[in-house]
């Protein structure tokens, strides 16, 4: 948990404000923040903690320390379930549609 | 030299192992800052590689670890009442309190979650109006600006069902805290690498004036920790002390200034009670005034649960760099990952844990300095 995991941006969108964006870690796809890092472009890489984007940096630098944290097993907070936008029991959808949400097949808890 | 082959750019590594002996002509103690250069470190089994009078202390950086036990009571407290969904970090379930884990009240009906950000609340809040989601807001300066970023949005967007339950500490005032022990044989330290990509190292220029000790910002890959150790054990020869910068290729001085101008906004400096070690003042984050209202220990009334460390363990010494795990009787045997006895042995980032997971609990360690039992030379 205290080590950030480079990722390359995917792509970027608006939710409620915040700047995200589609993070791909090796084969896990994640939303990250990247009001941290707003200049952050599409096809970037950046380091990535706990959903957040905190600094930007080179493909190889990416790769290398990606491979490093996998030898170190420090990548599992990446298999954290997946929250989906939903609306309460009753309102399904009604905030589905104001989030713009891009979260990919999960569960809410775990 | 065996390990040395190991590592994608060997050539390099035996440059950095050459030139650290070559240079070093006494001995030394460096204490590595944060868990996951500690991790890196038995890994790679990088202490074996250094001079038999450079003795590697591991550090407090492992924010599992230090997270009182109280604070662990509170949170499963919390995790207990029918309208919460508590959310936390995975590698927060598995850390036992005084009446089990986070993973227990899960098994007794608790809606426990681990999340991946602590943004993903925001998502669970407005999913379950009827219910209050808790956050488990632990952590050192880097899971700071997400943290705040959750309790931030949660006000701007009108979310009244969110709360945060905070045991944040800081990097800074725990190595003062060592450095200002009357035991403290720290002479130089490596410093957090991905703290500093958050916070810069401004702060840790008058921590290295005041207390003359070389502090270098490094990263956690094997190249990082030589050449950091290079760097710290150079300016120790030299006779001076300043703040360098291994890492000059993720960070700099200011850090990133968005993440602290937040961080700024929704936290102040506060006391803070670490595990193992005890009070240590300023040194951790509180909900400013303005975001109280998002205070679960207020919400909750749990302020007052106060609970003791068991008394066998000495993860207090060792977090401070004056022990090391096999200096402990119970280590790996009465202290394991599995029943662990305290702060080192809870979470694989601290020294105990990282001891036990590469075997070093089944090895005769040797002795190096004086009466302090020191790992490696084995090799």
């Amino acid at each position: 948990m205290c080590l950030a995991i480079p990722g390359k941006v995917l792509d970027t969108f608006d939710q409620r404000g915040m700047r995200m964006a589609k993070v791909q870690f090796g084969g896990i796809v994640r939303e990250t923040c990247l009001d941290y890092v707003p200049e952050t472009q599409v096809g970037e890489y950046v380091l990535v903690h706990v959903g957040f984007a905190i600094s930007r940096v080179n493909e190889e630098e990416a790769e290398r320390t990606y491979a490093a944290l996998r030898e170190l097993d420090q990548l599992t907070e990446l298999e954290a379930p997946v929250v989906e936008e939903i609306g309460p029991a009753g309102f399904a959808g009604a905030n589905a549609h104001s989030g713009r949400n891009n979260s990919s097949s999960g569960e809410d808890s775990s | 030299m065996k390990y040395l082959d190991e590592y994608r750019d060997g050539e390099v590594a035996k440059k950095i192992v050459a030139d650290i002996h070559r240079i070093t002509t006494k001995p030394w103690v460096l204490m590595e800052v944060c868990g996951g250069q500690t991790h890196s470190i038995v890994k790679h089994g990088i202490d074996h590689l250094l001079p038999e009078s450079i003795d590697l202390v591991h550090g407090p950086g492992c924010p599992v670890c230090v997270t009182p036990l109280e604070m662990i009571d509170k949170a499963h407290a919390i995790a207990r009442q029918p309208d919460v969904i508590f959310c936390s970090f995975g590698d927060m379930l598995r850390v036992p309190g005084s009446d089990g884990d986070l993973f227990t009240i899960k098994s007794l009906g608790g809606d426990v979650r681990v999340v991946y950000s602590p943004i993903d609340c925001l998502k669970i809040a407005r999913a379950n109006p009827d219910k209050k989601i808790v956050f488990f807001a632990i952590g050192f300066e880097t899971t700071a600006p997400a943290n705040a970023m959750l309790a931030w949005q949660a006000r701007e967007q009108g979310l009244k069902n969110v709360a945060l339950l905070v045991s944040h500490v800081l990097v800074p005032p725990a190595m003062a805290a060592i450095l200002g022990s009357p035991y403290n044989r720290v002479q130089g330290f490596l410093g957090p690498g991905h703290v500093c990509a958050i916070m810069g190292y401004r702060e840790y220029e008058p921590l290295s004036a005041r207390f003359k000790v070389p502090i270098v910002i490094t990263g956690f890959e094997p190249l990082d920790i030589l050449q950091g150790t290079l760097m710290t054990i150079r300016q120790l020869e030299e006779g001076r002390a300043a703040v360098e910068n291994e890492y000059s290729r993720i960070l700099d001085r200011e850090g990133n200034v968005p993440a602290r101008k937040l961080v700024d906004q929704v936290f102040e400096i506060a006391d803070r009670k670490w595990r193992g070690i005890g009070n240590i003042p300023e040194s951790g984050y509180i909900l400013r005034e303005e975001f109280r209202d998002y205070d679960a220990e207020k919400l909750f009334d749990v302020m007052e649960i106060d609970t003791r460390e068991s008394g066998a363990c000495i993860s207090g010494e060792i977090l401070r760099g004056i022990k090391k795990p096999h200096d402990c009787p119970a280590f790996g045997t009465a202290c394991t990952p599995q029943r662990p006895l305290g702060a080192t042995m809870v979470s694989a980032e601290g020294a105990c844990a990282a001891y036990y997971s590469y075997g070093r609990h089944l090895k005769q360690e040797k002795s190096r300095q004086g009466d302090l039992v020191a790992i490696g030379g084995a090799a």
